[in-house]
């Protein structure tokens, strides 16, 4: 299985990121190390939506040239677009080698409620998994509780769980080559 | 495991592309990206796609032209058109145009979502749909009537010539030779297909049994009668009734089926209400009707209103090139019920078969199939699976007549002259078998 390195571009909480790293690393069976990396944003800032452009981020990423070898995460913590959707939490090039996440939209206070600091941490772990399982070429799952289901709203997170159901385990096991 | 749904999207955004692309990979999803309507156009010629997903405002041709041209090439296409908030009255012009949904961009995620799901299921019913109609005219395709002989042929194309009329049919043709498989195809390949077939035997019926069954009777007509009773002709209403062995039916029957067909409508047994009903008669008979209107035992008009169309089965020994199918045919159908392995007929066999007379015709074949996959050894059908005694090989010397007598009367001997159980060894009611007895004068030896 590719080790797997989680970028934080923007900060984090230290602990935030160990917790996220130990979760994919059980999830995936792999290594996970966290990086930091630095962007200048207001490159793909889009004033008339005030959010950032997660297609040309994507691409950024992607053609970072960083000592990494396998798959590369890159974890934000800013407003996700793309320009045919309202937001993304996330997204990644599927079968590819990079995806990106972010924080911003999976804590309650970008929805007018009290912050739950557990709920946002387990709803990024969910979030990092779900681009992973992308970049590992995994597609969406029709299982409520699979990892892989399609979330387009923070209560759809929450309602699965941060771990691949027993069919998309099999496919991944099936399928993933090492490189 | 249902096939992967495709999708074509057609926008000159590379970042629009580019996101739906990656949107519906995730999806699982097969997507290609086109990014003007003239390419889109020429990947329709040579790739089918589900959905497609176009923008209104291109460069060259707009997404509007695309759509007619796409709804006049296909028109069941699934096109979902793509615009911002200030075209949305274009949008609904791409509605009426023949579009199956609109999403204005940006689109909600979950928008998105369920109108690819809406397009989904859109796309499953009439795939469901298709299957279904697909089955329906296979059942329609007359499927049952097996054979590619010349004599096959024309029957076939008689039947379908018929079967868009509302005339009356007489199907004619010796016992055995599919004259109900016939009328059920006719049935089934006219417009009143959607409405019932019935099937009476009237040579099964005396004459007042057969006057009930045809008009129905209420209550208390007769002793037994206890419940009104729809009567077949009541029951065929918009559809067809088959009334087999019609020239068994008797003289007062004759003039009574006659007033039924030139007014559709009759009176229960018993009752004093004319009921209408509008069906349409097919009659078989393995009798020379003609000769009997010339003998006087069967009504001239009666005659000429039943027989507007007529359709002649040839027997099976004329159709010698058909047997091979009629047996590949009956052994998948008795393998099938009977949950066997499918069998294969030995070529001796076969050879046997093709010389074989078959007085009993197609049903008699059936009959010899369905007994030697009984008997066999469940692999191969050998000559020795199959009943097939030298003395009824035919012999080009004697007339059909003949056959037909010498097997009767083997068969009455086979079971001491028991009319019933005679009759059901030739697969023909009993009225049947007494008809032929005493056409054949038979007599039984005596002693028996």
């Amino acid at each position: 299985m590719p080790e797997i390195t989680l970028i934080s571009f923007g900060y984090f909480e230290k602990d935030l990121l160990e917790s996220v790293a130990e979760v994919v690393k059980l999830e995936f069976r792999t290594s996970a190390m966290v990086r930091e990396g630095h962007i200048d944003l207001s490159d793909y800032y889009d004033p008339g939506r005030r959010q950032y452009n997660g297609n040309t981020l994507l691409k950024h990423v992607d053609s970072l040239i960083l000592p990494v070898t396998g798959k590369m995460l890159g974890l934000f913590n800013v407003d996700l677009f793309i320009p045919i959707l309202t937001y993304i939490f996330g997204q990644a090039f599927l079968g590819g080698r990079t995806g990106i996440a972010s924080l911003y939209r999976l804590n309650n206070e970008c929805y007018g409620l009290s912050p739950d600091h557990h709920l946002m941490v387990e709803r990024f772990k969910k979030e990092v998994i779900h681009e992973l399982g992308h970049m590992f070429g995994l597609i969406h799952c029709r299982m409520q509780s699979c990892v892989m289901k399609s979330s387009t709203y923070v209560e759809d997170i929450d309602q699965k769980n941060h771990s691949l159901c027993p069919e998309c385990r099999k496919w991944l096991g099936e399928n993933t080559v090492e490189f | 495991m249902p096939r992967k749904i495709s999708i074509l999207v057609v926008d000159d955004e590379e970042s629009v592309r580019d996101s739906l692309f990656n949107w519906f990979t995730e999806d699982g999803f097969s997507v290609d990206c086109a990014e003007n309507a003239k390419k889109a156009l020429t990947m329709l010629e040579s790739d089918s796609y589900d959905i497609i997903l176009a923008d209104i405002k291109m460069p060259g041709m707009d997404g509007l032209e695309m759509l007619r041209r796409i709804k006049s090439l296909k028109s069941d296409s699934i096109i979902i058109v793509m615009t911002a908030f200030a075209t949305v009255d274009t949008a609904v012009k791409a509605l009426k145009d023949g579009a199956f949904d609109y999403v204005t961009k940006p689109f909600d995620p979950d928008d998105l979502t369920h109108l690819i799901r809406n397009a989904t299921k859109q796309i499953s019913l009439s795939e469901e749909n298709e299957t279904l109609r697909t089955k329906l005219i296979s059942l329609e395709n007359i499927e049952d009537l097996i054979g590619t002989s010349e004599a096959m042929k024309h029957v076939l194309r008689e039947v379908e010539s018929v079967a868009q009329t509302n005339s009356s049919v007489i199907i004619t043709g010796e016992s055995g030779t599919g004259k109900e498989l016939v009328a059920r195809a006719i049935h089934a390949n006219s417009p009143r297909k959607f409405f019932p077939f019935v099937s009476v035997h009237c040579g099964a019926l005396t004459e007042s049994l057969l006057e009930s069954e045809l008009f129905g009777h209420e209550k208390g007509a007769f002793t037994g009668a206890m419940y009104n009773r729809k009567g077949r002709f009541e029951m065929a209403d918009n559809g067809s009734i088959f009334l087999d062995e019609i020239a068994t039916i008797s003289a007062k029957m004759q003039v009574e089926l006659l007033r039924v067909l030139e007014s559709k409508s009759f009176m229960r047994v018993g009752g004093n209400k004319e009921i209408a009903s509008d069906f349409r008669v097919i009659c078989a008979t393995n009798r020379d009707l003609k000769s009997m209107v010339e003998k006087g035992t069967f009504r001239e008009d009666l005659f000429y209103r039943l027989n507007v169309m007529n359709i002649q089965l040839p027997p099976l020994r004329d159709r010698i090139e058909d047997i091979p199918l009629l047996v590949d045919f009956f052994i998948r159908k008795y393998c099938t019920s009977m949950n066997r392995q499918d069998m294969t007929i030995d070529p001796a066999a076969m050879n046997r078969l093709k010389e074989f007379n078959f007085p009993g015709n197609i049903r008699e074949l059936e009959n010899m199939i369905e007994r030697a996959i009984v008997v066999g050894n469940g692999k191969k059908i050998t000559l020795k699976d199959l009943p097939l005694e030298k003395t009824m090989v035919a012999s080009p010397a004697e007339s059909l007549d003949d056959f037909e007598k010498s097997y009767i009367f083997q068969i009455l001997n086979k079971y001491n002259w028991n009319i019933s159980r005679t009759a059901s060894a030739l697969k023909v009611d009993r009225v049947t078998l007494y008809n032929k007895i005493k056409k054949y004068e038979l007599k039984p030896p005596s002693g028996s």
